[in-house]
């Protein structure tokens, strides 16, 4: 089923061909609501945020004050960053005016007449398809008074942290904020404002045009609809696809993505880009759901799936992830900056065979640490692949690991 | 496999790639007019930031105090900025900044070697810009194009997939740059 990618790329800015498939009846439908019924609307849908966290949107958006006089700011988030993932710049390539509609939708629904679209740097492409896609639907009188500014990013995967982006909109450096108060109470200069991925607004036109029960009746019922997803690694036909939540990854990988490339056995996989936790080829019966994949000990995170076939060392990607954190850490709060930093030496001396196993039980205190205090999700969510990748291959580890007593000293 | 053709094509007619006229930032210049459009704009410094990268591909350091009196801030706060994003830098760069993609998905597919290949190229180390000012080589993490790993950006345009990456024909790309 397809809810999102339903129209052909070389029509992506044609948009009385997206209008003859319905295109912008959800918004029309919208208007004849009042806002706190478009809101109870997508909240009935079950639709929740696609972005990683998951969120429910409906509840996120009825945070913002209903009063009329203050300001208040509704922002999308395509500010990609997560390793592995590109269903937003898919979605923006292939239905710009999707995101146009849902975006003018949401701000309907908390009465913002000022969205922001925060594309980040990688993307200067979509610059010119989103700004055409916005001056078509202006040109109808479809978007009322409302007004679409497109600000660029500049680099920074912390960015695509909600308060981080106000931050970098505000003109800041990209520093997550502290929480409370969140943005729906004072976010951008201040304001009521909510943040929504690209997918989570491409879904609203369908709540709205078909309703919330055609909606909530695909998928699985705790995080209903389809998920973007974005096969890399080791499969026959990478891309991005989309599949109906409930969907087994097993079958994801087998008939989507053509079987493990080359007729190698499977090792293991990581949903979620490089935040997300690794899953042993015994566990891909798991479906692709919210819960069942955070019962399985990953998560479903941006929704990139990464195939990893047996010749892969584990300890070696590992390191590369501990890396990449170390790099993108802001340096904000002390857990992250100083935990990414120690976390990435104790397993780069795991990699040069200079560890021993108290290392690897200082690096998993270190990580309960960082889990527990770091500021935002960055430093968070170091925990889930470090910890599951090391926990899952221990003899790859173990087999780089120094066996004489003596070297490292205990931390804590 | 065959080299894409259309790479060089695409590469060479890429706005973002071929539109570049660095501009040398001297102590005299003036850099209000590239400012002055986003002055008004809130939150316009990241924008004037963009502009300036555009026009002179580093912050020259007279533009960070033109920066900091256009938007009320201090230096070092404009400072903070300016070094915070990767996209923004305040050494100088070459005409044409090459980036290899180093996160997990392109690391499977060999980035080191991506980077090997381009540094034996243009006989520079990651971080460094050549001597004649035309290329910067560096590490970037993931720009979004992983279906078609291994890959790098040349001025943000990605050049994809290994028979391309890895391609014979990439001296000549580099050297038609590089008369450009």
């Amino acid at each position: 089923m397809n809810i999102l990618l339903d129209g052909r790329p070389e029509e992506a800015l044609r948009i009385h061909a997206y209008m003859l498939r319905g295109g912008y009846q959800g918004l029309k439908r919208a208007r004849q609501t009042p806002p706190q019924q478009v809101i109870e609307e997508i909240k009935s849908s079950g639709l929740r945020g696609r972005g990683g966290a998951g969120f429910p949107t409906g509840l996120k958006l009825s945070f913002i004050p209903q009063q009329e006089d203050t300001p208040r700011y509704i922002i999308c988030n395509l500010d990609e960053g997560e390793p592995g993932t590109y269903k937003d710049r898919t979605l923006c390539e292939h239905v710009p005016h999707k995101l146009v509609e849902g975006l003018a939708i949401c701000a309907y629904a908390i009465q913002a007449t000022q969205a922001f679209i925060y594309c980040r740097a990688e993307y200067p492409y979509l610059v010119d398809v989103l700004k055409q896609a916005i001056n078509q639907a202006k040109q109808e009188n479809l978007l009322e008074n409302l007004d679409i500014e497109l600000r660029m990013g500049a680099g920074a995967y912390v960015c695509g942290e909600e308060s981080a982006l106000i931050e970098s909109i505000e003109g800041h450096r990209g520093n997550p904020r502290f929480k409370p108060p969140y943005p729906a109470g004072q976010g951008l200069w201040q304001q009521p404002t909510v943040v929504l991925n690209v997918e989570t607004l491409c879904n609203v036109p369908f709540i709205l045009r078909e309703g919330a029960d055609a909606f909530s009746s695909v998928g699985t019922p705790d995080y209903p609809g389809t998920k973007l997803i974005t096969l890399n690694g080791d499969v026959e036909h990478r891309g991005c696809f989309e599949v109906t939540t409930g969907t087994p990854i097993k079958e994801i990988i087998e008939t989507v993505g053509g079987g493990v490339r080359q007729g190698r056995a499977l090792k293991a996989i990581q949903v979620g880009g490089s935040s997300g936790g690794f899953l042993k080829a015994s566990q891909i019966d798991t479906p692709l759901d919210f819960a069942a994949l955070q019962k399985a000990g990953g998560s479903l995170g941006s929704g990139a799936i990464l195939v990893l076939d047996e010749t892969r060392d584990m300890v070696d990607l590992c390191f590369n992830i501990a890396d990449f954190y170390r790099k993108e850490s802001c340096g904000k709060c002390l857990p992250c900056r100083e935990g990414c930093y120690r976390g990435w030496q104790i397993i780069r001396k795991i990699q040069q065979h200079q560890a021993n196993q108290q290392d690897v039980e200082n690096l998993f205190l270190l990580l309960d640490v960082m889990k527990e205090t770091a500021l935002c999700g960055l430093g968070q969510s170091f925990y889930l692949p470090i910890q599951s990748c090391i926990t899952l291959f221990e003899e790859e580890f173990q087999a780089k690991l120094r066996t004489e007593v003596g070297g490292g000293e205990r931390i804590s | 496999m065959p080299f894409d053709h259309f790479l060089t094509r695409r590469i060479l007619k890429s706005t973002y790639v071929c539109e570049v006229k660095i501009l040398a930032g001297e102590a005299g210049t003036d850099y209000k007019p590239l400012i002055e459009p986003y002055r008004q704009m809130r939150g316009g410094i990241i924008e004037a930031l963009h502009a300036l990268m555009r026009a002179y591909h580093f912050i020259p350091p007279k533009a960070l105090k033109d920066l900091a009196k256009a938007f009320r801030m201090t230096e070092a706060e404009v400072y903070g900025v300016a070094s915070f994003y990767s996209y923004f830098t305040t050494k100088e760069q070459g005409a044409y900044v090459i980036r290899v993609c180093r996160s997990a998905p392109c690391h499977l597919e060999n980035a080191q070697g991506v980077m090997e290949l381009l540094e034996k190229e243009l006989g520079i180390h990651a971080g460094q810009t050549t001597e004649d000012g035309k290329f910067t080589l560096e590490w970037t993490e993931c720009v979004g194009q992983c279906a078609h790993a291994p890959v790098y950006t040349i001025n943000r345009e990605p050049v994809t997939e290994p028979k391309n990456v890895f391609s014979e024909q990439i001296p000549l790309l580099l050297e038609q740059l590089r008369q450009n």
